[in-house]
């Protein structure tokens, strides 16, 4: 296979070897392997984009009910306080976004799973709502899905997605690196320097821990993405700036695996530990089971 | 090592929150759907299991399972409103849980009964990424995924069905990617799970049901 990659490395090598982006190994690897055109696997990608659009404008408009009842409007809020966030309002639209794709997830809305349905917020947050200043198409973005799914990939083969196996560091941390290494790559970043962002994505999250309160995907995975967003972006941009990763992305992604390994099983999605066995925790599980 | 696609990492579409919980479910209940081949579903009742009678009401699998019965996708945002469809098309149906330790923990049992009174009972469980696995249909045990399109022959344990069912498979031009068969017990009930690279038409459903005379059951799911 010509354009096969299972690390980041190997990856690399082939952008530099045929001067492309990582996007676009990744849409080759994709019509070596299924035997489908560009045509069809582009039209694919720009459904689940759409889908990705909608669930943004959904969460945003439309008064969500998870099942809860405790994280109903959230994106709401923050957005009407976007103008006067200390961190400025790009950077809180981006984490209402996050926030309102992850309430319609809990709300039994339609989203993409990227990489996971717990993490669905981050990537469609980061590169819909940082399309409009920098003026990225339909098409631009369907590239950055292609290039988020490659960092995805390489980290599903050598780590995991899944909280149970690896905790909240490889859904909403592999979420989070594969956003910036896409937002990274979008505004232009060299295929080295976008691994660089997502590498730093990763070890920014690198531990953290899937304690879901009551087993549901709300407390705290929702305002998880909204974090899951903002390291994105910044991590792109570190990286836009110049700053490289000390650790490269494939060691990080390495030292993701073996935390994943080291994680106490009552903190990997079982809701035994962590925010899942505080009272607080235990008293809305309470309450949500009586019913 | 598995290869995987760019579509296993930014996707699937689907309705929340959980692909184990929510989408899983959703596909467990169209199977049961599919084994009515296409007739009015009278009655469904749901019982779940371990991790799907705990947090399962929070997850609404409850929903997504009777979605699936009734025919709806797991990418179908009509999913979330499924007691209301039920109702609404004279569906009745329960949901209970039950407190027996389940082989796997995401697993469910299902009862439906069509209009005509056809009847299927089936157990399956989420296996994860939902992604699902179906491990007994009316008290047999079986073994399949769904990934592909399967066909399902209940028939009665003699000599020469199977070649007769695969010989018109074959006639018709039908590539065979797996096929497990299970039986109860010698020459007693038994189940013939074929899963092929694309969906047996009814006619040739029709074909097989004609040639093979101790079929009593066969539908593709």
């Amino acid at each position: 296979m010509k354009y096969g990659f299972s690390s980041g490395k190997e990856l690399l090598s082939i952008c530099e070897a045929e001067g492309i982006t990582i996007a676009e190994v990744m849409l080759r690897k994709e019509i070596e392997t299924s035997e489908r055109s560009r045509d069809d696997l582009v039209n694919e990608m720009f459904e689940n984009l759409m889908t990705m659009q909608e669930a943004i404008r959904e969460g945003f408009y439309n008064k969500q009910h998870t099942m809860t009842g405790l994280a109903d409007d959230n994106a709401e809020k923050l957005l009407d306080y976007a103008d006067k966030a200390n961190m400025g309002p790009d950077m809180t639209k981006i984490c209402a976004a996050a926030i309102a794709v992850a309430e319609v997830n809990a709300s039994m809305g339609k989203i993409v799973a990227a990489p996971t349905a717990g993490s669905s917020g981050v990537i469609p947050a980061v590169l819909v709502m940082c399309s409009e200043k920098h003026s990225f198409t339909d098409r631009d973005l369907v590239n950055g899905l292609f290039a988020a799914g490659a960092v995805g990939a390489i980290i599903a083969k050598n780590a995991s997605i899944s909280g149970a196996e690896g905790g909240c560091q490889a859904e909403i941390g592999t979420a989070s690196a594969m956003a910036a290494a896409a937002l990274a790559e979008l505004c232009g970043a060299s295929p080295a320097m976008a691994l660089s962002a997502a590498a730093m994505a990763l070890k920014n999250i690198l531990g953290l821990v899937c304690d879901p309160v009551a087993g549901l995907v709300e407390c705290p995975c929702i305002k998880r993405n909204a974090m899951g967003a903002a390291n994105a972006v910044l991590c792109a941009d570190m990286a836009l700036a110049g700053i490289t990763s000390i650790i490269p992305f494939d060691e990080v992604v390495s030292a993701m695996r073996s935390v994943g390994r080291m994680m106490n099983v009552d903190l990997k999605e079982t809701s035994k530990g962590g925010l899942a066995a505080t009272p607080t925790a235990l008293e809305i599980a309470e309450r949500i089971h009586m019913e | 090592m598995k290869e995987f696609s760019v579509f296993d990492i930014i996707g699937p579409r689907m309705v929340g929150p959980s692909s184990s919980h929510t989408a899983g479910a959703v596909r467990i209940g169209l199977v049961a759907h599919r084994l009515l081949c296409g007739e009015h579903v009278k009655s469904a009742d749901i019982e779940l299991f371990g991790s799907f009678a705990e947090t399962g009401f929070g997850h609404g699998t409850d929903r997504a399972v009777l979605a699936g019965i009734l025919g709806i996708e797991p990418d179908d945002a009509r999913v979330r409103y499924s007691v209301l469809l039920a109702k609404s098309e004279g569906v009745e149906f329960s949901v209970r849980k039950n407190d027996r330790e389940p082989d796997h923990p995401n697993t469910t049992r299902i009862h439906v009964v069509s209009e005509t009174g056809r009847e299927f009972t089936l157990v399956g469980a989420s296996v994860g990424g939902g992604n699902i696995e179906i491990t007994e249909i009316n008290g047999m045990e079986v073994s399949f995924t769904g990934e592909y399109p399967t066909l399902i022959v209940f028939y009665n344990d003699e000599p020469g069905v199977i070649s007769a069912v695969t010989a018109v498979l074959a006639e018709k031009e039908y590539n065979v990617a797996f096929m497990k068969v299970f039986r109860n017990a010698k020459r007693m009930d038994a189940c013939m799970v074929i899963e092929s690279d694309s969906t047996v038409s009814r006619d040739v459903i029709g074909l097989i049901r004609e040639k093979v005379k101790d079929i009593k059951e066969i539908c593709v799911v």
